[in-house]
This record gives C-alpha cells, sequence and structure tokens, in this order.
C-alpha cells in the first residue's frame, strides 16, 4: 500500500520534471539542456525571495514562477533565436547555457555573491504535517504534489487544446510549415513553449524542493530524469510521457524499497536501454522513421 | 531604398594567387607561405615541452589532452553528425581499465595503455551504439547521461577503488616521455584524422551529411560507419584516460568530471568546428587561461561556457577560420 | 527479349494514418523489360517506390526479389542486393566534385564483391562511368562542383549513381521531370543502352509520350491500387484508365 501511493507521488514527480522539457521539444524541437538549471535556480531564487528579501511565501513562489518564465523567453530570444535550424549548435548552446547557470549558482567572492554551496539550504514546505491516508502516514507536500500535479496537467490539456495560444503550439508541433502557412509565427510560438517550459520546471521546483535539500546538483538529477522519461516514453507523445512517467515512478520506488536509493540510476539507465533495444522510438513514441528524415 | 555607402570587398592576396598551381614550387616565398602554418603548429608542439619549466609542463600536458578530446568531439559533431556531451566517459572508461589493469594484475604500462584504449574505446562504443540508428538528440541526450550514470555506479558498487580512487599506479617513465607520447599521438590524431577525411571514409561520410537517403540507396550501411567513426573517437579519447591515469598514477572518480566534457566542447567552437587543427587550437588557448583562473573555482567552467556561447552566437567560424581567412585574403573597404 | 521473373511483388498494402497508400498492388517483373509506372498525382507512386527499395515497409504483402524475401529489409541492404533508385528530388552530394559523388556506391560491399581481380583506382572507375554516361572528360565536367551542373547533368548524375551499383533492377522516380524534350531525347539512347546492357528498368513517369517510346509495358496505378497492365496502347485505351486521367464521363 505504501508503494502504491508513495509510487503516485513518485510518478508525479517525474512528470511535473518531464513536462517542461517535452514541450519545449515536442513543439519547437530544440532539446532544452537549460531544463534542469531553470528549476534549481527557480529554488534558489524562491530561498532568496524568502530569507533575503522576507517575502511571504505565496508572493517569493509566484515571483519565481514568473522569473522563470521569463527566463525561458530570454534564453530563446537571445541564444537559441540564432541558431534555429542547426541541430548541433542548438544542442551545444543550451547545454552552455544550462553550465552557465549551474555552475555560476556555485560561484564564490564575485561582486559579494556567496554561491550557494553546501547542504544548508531548503524550501519550507506548504503544510508541515502528516495525514493518514488508507493507512500510510503521508506528509502533505506529497498530497500537494498529487493535487497540484494534476491540476497543473489538467491546466496543460486545456490550454493546448483551448486556447489560441495553446492551439497554436500544437499546430507547430504537428506540422510547422503548415502551420506557418496560416500565419502562426514559428519563432513567437517557440518562445512561448519556452516561457511555458521554464514555468512548467518552476512549478516542479516549488512542489517538489521542500521534500529535500536545495543543492545545485539537483540540477543535473532533475535533467536526466526528465530526459529519462522522455526517452521511455517517446519524445513528441504525451501519453508516452505519461505512461513512461509511471512506469519509470513506479519502477524506482520498488527497487528503492527492496534495493535501496543509491541505485536509481541503474534503474533509470537500464530503463532506457531496454527501451532503446524493444522500443526505440519509446513506449508509446510516434516516430516510426526515426533517422533524419531528407 | 538606401542602401549603405560603403561594403566590404575581400580579395586573395597575390602571395595567394601567385602560390596556386604548380609553379609555386619554383620559388621559396611561395612554399614558405604555404607550408607555415602547418610547420609551425608542428614546430611549436614539438618545441614547447622543451622550453616550458615542469609547471608549465604539465599544463602543456593538459592542454594537449584536451585538444585531442577536442579533436574527437569536433570530428563526431562535423562528421558523424553525433554531438557527445559526455566526453569525460572515455576518459574515465580508459583511465579506469589501464589503472585496474596496472593495480590488480600489475601489468606494465606499455601493455596496460594500448589495451586499455581499445577496451575503452570498445566499452564506450557499446554503451552508445543502441543511439546511433536514432535522431542525434538521443545520443546527445544519452551520452549526457553515461558519466553521470557511471559514476553513481562506480560508488554505487563500491568497486574500483570507489569514492577515494586508485592510487600509486605506475607513472611514466621520465619527463621526456610525458611530453613527447603525447604530442606524438597529438599529432598522429590529428593528421590521422584529417588524412583520413579526405580517403573514401570521409567522403562517405560527407555525403550521409548531405543526403543520407541517397547513400543508403548506394547500399551503404550508415549505421556501421558511424560506428567506425565514434569507435575512432572513443580511441582517442581512451587513450587519454589511461595516459592520464599514469602520467599521474591515479585514477579515481575526478576522471568523469565536467571539466573534460565541456572544455573541449567550448575549444571546438572557439576555434572552429569541423575544421580539425582549430579545436586544437582552441585547447591551447583554453587550457593555460583556465589555469591561470584556478584560484576562482567554478568561474572556469562558467568561463568556458561564456565563452562558448559568444562564439557560437556570434563568431560561429571560429578562429582558424577568422585566421586562415586573414591570412590567405584581405579586405578592404569600398564605396558602393 | 524478356527472361525469368526477377521481382514478384504480392499484395501490397500501406496505410499512412488511416489513408491507403498502397492496397493490394501485385505484379511481377521480368529480366531485360522496360516497365512504365503511371497515374495521377498523389496515386501512390513513389510510395511504391518507397515500399521496394525498403524506404518504408509494407503492412502487409510479400515482395521477393531474386528468389529472396526483401520486405522489410533496410534500404541499403536491398539495394546491395541489386535494386537501386533514383530519387524524384535531385539531392547530389553537392559539395563534392561530381565523380566523388560515386565514391559512395563505390564503396558499398556490393561493387567490392563483384568487382574482381584489379579495382584500381575508385577514382578513375568513378570516372569512366561517368564518362560512359555523357559526362565530356576533355571539358573537365567529371570535376565540376555535383552542385553547380545544370539539370541534364544531374540527372545523368543519378543516373550514374545506380550504374556504379552495377544494378539488376533500377528504378527510376520521374528522370524525366523538369527537362525539355530535346534534353530527355538527348537521355533516351543512355536508357536503351542501360537495357541492352541487361539492366531491367522501372520507371515512375508522367512524361507518357517518352516513357512509351521505351516501355514494353505500362502499369496504371490510381489511388493505391493498380487498375491496369499492359501494353501502352491497350493500356492508354482501357476505360478505367481513361476515367482515372480524365475523369467520368457525364452521366446521361
Amino acid at each position: 500500500m505504501e508503494i502504491l501511493i508513495y509510487g503516485a507521488v513518485n510518478s508525479m514527480i517525474f512528470m511535473l520534471l518531464a513536462a517542461g522539457f517535452a514541450l519545449v521539444y515536442g513543439v519547437s524541437r530544440i532539446p532544452n539542456f537549460a531544463h534542469g538549471a531553470v528549476y534549481v535556480l527557480v529554488g534558489f531564487l524562491t530561498w532568496s525571495f524568502l530569507n533575503d528579501l522576507k517575502l511571504p511565501y505565496i508572493l517569493a513562489i509566484l515571483l519565481a514562477l514568473v522569473v522563470s518564465a521569463l527566463l525561458g523567453l530570454i534564453i530563446y530570444r537571445f541564444v537559441l533565436i540564432r541558431l534555429r535550424g542547426m541541430p548541433t549548435s542548438e544542442i551545444i548552446a543550451s547545454f552552455a547555457v544550462s553550465l552557465v547557470i549551474l555552475e555560476g549558482l556555485r560561484l564564490q567572492g564575485i561582486a559579494g555573491f556567496k554561491g550557494f554551496i553546501g547542504p544548508f539550504y531548503s524550501l519550507p514546505p506548504f503544510f508541515d504535517a502528516k495525514i493518514n491516508v488508507a493507512g500510510v502516514f503521508v506528509d502533505f507536500q506529497r498530497l500537494f504534489i498529487l493535487g497540484f500535479g494534476s491540476l497543473i496537467l489538467l491546466a496543460i490539456y486545456l490550454f493546448t487544446h483551448y486556447s489560441k495560444a495553446g492551439l497554436k503550439l500544437r499546430a507547430i508541433a504537428q506540422d510547422e510549415q503548415a502551420a506557418m502557412m496560416l500565419g502562426i509565427h514559428p519563432d513567437r510560438t517557440a518562445m512561448l513553449s519556452l516561457a511555458v517550459g521554464s514555468a512548467l520546471a518552476g512549478m516542479a521546483a516549488v512542489l517538489v524542493l521542500p521534500l529535500g535539500n536545495l543543492a545545485v546538483e539537483q540540477g543535473y538529477h532533475v535533467l536526466i530524469r526528465a530526459l529519462a522519461v522522455c526517452i521511455v516514453g517517446g519524445l513528441g507523445s504525451w501519453a508516452g510521457t505519461i505512461l513512461a512517467s509511471l512506469v519509470l515512478g513506479y519502477t524506482v520506488i520498488i527497487s528503492s524499497t527492496l534495493l535501496g536509493t543509491v541505485w536509481e540510476s541503474m534503474v533509470l539507465v537500464g530503463t532506457i536501454i531496454l527501451i532503446l533495444l524493444l522500443k526505440p522510438s519509446g513506449l508509446l513514441g510516434k516516430q516510426k522513421e526515426l533517422e533524419e528524415r531528407v | 531604398m538606401e542602401m549603405s555607402e560603403r561594403r566590404k570587398k575581400r580579395l586573395d592576396r597575390s602571395i595567394t594567387v601567385r602560390s596556386r598551381g604548380l609553379y609555386a614550387l619554383s620559388s621559396w616565398r611561395e612554399m614558405t607561405f604555404l607550408l607555415l602554418p602547418r610547420v609551425a603548429l608542428v614546430a611549436l608542439l614539438c618545441a614547447l615541452p622543451l622550453m616550458l619549466d615542469m609547471y608549465w609542463q604539465r599544463v602543456f600536458c593538459a592542454a594537449a589532452t584536451y585538444a585531442m578530446l577536442a579533436l574527437a568531439f569536433d570530428f563526431l559533431a562535423q562528421y558523424a553528425g553525433l554531438v557527445c556531451l559526455g566526453l569525460s566517459m572515455f576518459i574515465g572508461l580508459g583511465g579506469y581499465v589501464s589503472g585496474s589493469l596496472n593495480h590488480y594484475w600489475g601489468w606494465p604500462i606499455w601493455v596496460t595503455i594500448p589495451l586499455a584504449s581499445v577496451t575503452g574505446a570498445a566499452l564506450g562504443t557499446l554503451a552508445l551504439v543502441l543511439c546511433l540508428r536514432l535522431r542525434g538528440v538521443y545520443f546527445a541526450i544519452v551520452s549526457f547521461m553515461l558519466p553521470l550514470f557511471l559514476v553513481s555506479f562506480i560508488v554505487a558498487t563500491s568497486i574500483l577503488g570507489s569514492t577515494e580512487g586508485i592510487s600509486s599506479l605506475d607513472y611514466l617513465p621520465n619527463i621526456w616521455v610525458e611530453q613527447y607520447l603525447l604530442v606524438g599521438a597529438l599529432l598522429v590524431a590529428l593528421f590521422g584524422l584529417r588524412r583520413l577525411m579526405t580517403e573514401d571514409f570521409g567522403i562517405i561520410l560527407q555525403a550521409v551529411k548531405d543526403n543520407d537517403q541517397a547513400v543508403k540507396a548506394s547500399g551503404i550501411d550508415i549505421t556501421a560507419y558511424k560506428i567506425k567513426a565514434l569507435f575512432l573517437a572513443a580511441l582517442i579519447g581512451s587513450f587519454c584516460g589511461a595516459y592520464l591515469s599514469h602520467l599521474y598514477g591515479w585514477l579515481g572518480l575526478s576522471m568523469f568530471a565536467m571539466d573534460f566534457s565541456i572544455l573541449p566542447i567550448a575549444a571546438t567552437v572557439m576555434g572552429g568546428m569541423g575544421t580539425l587543427a582549430g579545436p586544437v587550437i582552441g585547447a591551447f588557448v583554453l587550457t593555460p587561461l583556465s589555469e591561470a583562473l584556478r584560484g576562482f573555482g567554478q568561474l572556469r567552467v562558467v568561463l568556458y561556457s561564456l565563452i562558448l556561447l559568444a562564439f557560437i552566437l556570434y563568431k560561429p567560424e571560429g578562429i582558424l577560420n577568422y585566421l586562415e581567412r586573414k591570412y590567405f585574403q584581405f579586405e578592404r573597404w569600398e564605396k558602393v | 527479349m524478356t527472361g525469368e521473373r526477377i521481382l514478384e511483388v504480392t499484395n501490397l498494402w500501406k496505410s499512412f494514418g488511416g489513408v491507403h497508400a498502397m492496397s493490394g498492388v501485385s505484379f511481377d517483373l521480368h529480366k531485360g523489360e522496360v516497365v512504365g509506372i503511371i497515374g495521377p498525382n498523389g496515386a501512390g507512386k513513389t510510395t511504391l517506390v518507397n515500399l521496394l527499395t525498403g524506404f518504408v515497409k509494407p503492412d502487409d504483402g510479400r515482395i521477393t526479389f531474386m528468389g529472396e524475401r526483401i520486405d522489410g529489409l533496410p534500404p541499403h541492404k536491398i539495394a546491395l542486393r541489386g535494386l537501386a533508385r533514383t530519387f524524384q528530388v535531385m539531392r547530389p552530394f553537392h559539395t563534392m566534385a561530381a565523380y566523388k559523388n560515386l565514391i559512395v556506391p563505390l564503396n558499398s560491399p556490393r561493387v567490392r564483391k563483384t568487382r574482381s581481380g584489379a579495382l584500381g583506382d575508385l577514382d578513375s572507375v568513378a570516372i569512366d562511368i561517368l564518362e560512359e554516361i555523357g559526362f565530356e572528360r576533355d571539358a573537365r565536367v567529371p570535376y565540376k562542383t555535383a552542385g553547380s551542373l545544370p539539370l541534364g547533368y544531374l540527372k545523368r548524375l543519378e543516373l550514374a549513381r545506380c550504374l556504379a551499383l552495377q544494378p539488376v533492377i533500377v528504378l527510376c522516380d520521374e528522370v524525366f521531370s523538369g527537362m525539355s524534350m530535346s534534353e530527355i531525347a538527348s537521355m533516351l539512347p543512355l536508357l536503351e543502352k542501360m537495357q541492352m546492357n541487361g539492366i531491367t528498368l522501372m520507371m515512375v513517369e508522367h512524361r507518357l509520350r517518352e516513357l512509351f517510346k521505351l516501355a514494353g509495358r505500362v502499369m496504371v496505378i490510381n489511388f493505391g491500387e493498380k487498375i491496369a497492365d499492359g501494353p501502352p496502347a491497350e493500356v492508354m485505351e482501357d476505360p478505367a484508365v481513361k476515367k482515372a486521367y480524365m475523369g467520368a464521363e457525364d452521366r446521361k
């Protein structure tokens, strides 16, 4: 029973982590390696707003989310926009941005910036208590993850299916050239996708970080998890991402319970290898022809 | 419509024009003009170890190692279309295999280094082979993840020295072997790859970039060629790893450090993607720079990344192409 | 003229997301034939070519080439058995010299196996092939960058790429498209020469008049189905074919 609940929570965490990356890739075919960096940055920003500026928690969170969306916009507008169409450069550039942010957070001594090193940082949970669900004690934060996470997913669905901007995103995702012919501006849409994707990373950060510590290393862990979900689920398929989150979320929880948490990476890599062997396009991946199309 | 009043006109230098064609052979000046860049590179590489003191010799070794990694990265990215974000994996594989053979079985270094290069390359290629059939982005993702996975695997299983690593490996015999083995390897790799690119192998890789469907329809198994290209790059990387393990007499988790993955990429972008010699130059520029900034900790990585971004956005041609242009041509403003 | 059966296609089916691109097409090909494949635009002709050459996997059906099944094989393996194709959209390896384009097929295992003894310099083999198909060696045409060649030469280069493989069948996907009548007229002898050298030709075409000069047999594909198969004159009189091309006649 414990596994059932914690597995569900873990799956939701995986889903939230992957959502931003999957959205950006699905719409603009750009692998946003800076995804994990934005996640961590939002975490630290919230912490700063909370502790240095002494803002109320809610305000800190909202402010950080706005900043994350802006960050996504900036990343696209100033870096990626110049590199559209050159996949090699896109990958390298987004990777470099990720490093600037992540390693930059570790800097010490530049203009008095002390750098975020050490295990002293954490974000407080929304409501510090546990509740008994079907015989298992679950802390509220985890329930919030499930609750807010589902809301976020619902919001994404509604946004992409019923709002004008969201429909534009889907159009570009399905067929960029046809969408362009209909007057949809690919660059603006890509900027939107990056803003939304980064905001999703921020939301994930705000929900998940209170569970543990806040450290720069998390940036890489988050990126790995998001990438694992996307590969297993299939790049470009939402259903696949959801399914993969469930698969990976539960597998990790089960293996952690049986073998210990230290094997999580092995489980992830094992699942990836398995998928690449059996169904390279991902569990529900749409692409049949995986090689570059001429 | 208003047009700008002047534009840049680019002309070949007269010596460039004179050096084309067979008659260049008859003139010392033209031959020097043609050969100078290559000779200068080789001469500099061979002469530097003699001129530097011990500290800077170590820096030179580091620079040459990064240069080889940058070569491997450039080769993979431009010629095979594979962006490898985890070069440190090859360093780690080569280093661990070589060090382990030396430590656990006592094999001498002139056996372990070549053996580790090949074994490390084979393991690395095997780890990535599943991605070769898929779109380039998969390769980038998996190559990024693998070094981190290997680290956590070693820590989790506590094998091969776990977090402390293994020390007291055999050292390279003397300082001259240290330096010139690496220089030799670098030159072999550089000129070897260049030569390979003009051979049929390189032509096929180039053709794949132009039109992969036509290559398939011509009966060529593209995946097989990508595997060969990956193995070559992995060989270079593993050799560096094996070399380093015997240079420092130590192997450990730091062999999988991000530094090994990033600096070569920054060096490649800075030096000029696709030129093979450009990344080498980039490495020799960035390594002393990073050495000088050693006291600033993580600033180094941020700096490489910023330099990389600056070049990729504003001067994507890179240093080598820029120099080459200046060398062979001159520019002049001209009224329109 | 025609010999044994070398290609057997049985009941080929392919859908793309609900659209039946190929619905149960079957036919045979005999050695030495020149068969045309015609039909209205979007009828599935290029899909057929892609299915035969392995770029698209069929949902159902069998393709047997020289006695062995090839459906489901990747493109390069099919090419290695001797089934070469040209591409409708011309994209040579444009940064290289024209003759270097042929280095690619000349490096395939098939060529290395069948060319016995002195392979010689692949470069000179490439130039010889180009000369045979009309690239004037004196004018240094083979050395020109492929991207700079005019269309007529590019079409020949595509054919040369196929010929370098020493193929059994060459599938031409609209080779005549974009060329003037005189250009086509100068290409016909080349195709005839290929046929005389024992190569079987299958030509997807829109230019019917020129095609009928070469083809002894013609198949008509419409909406993924084969609606006619026979000598050109017969096929063009077939009412089903007329309907497909011209639309239905007025109802009474």
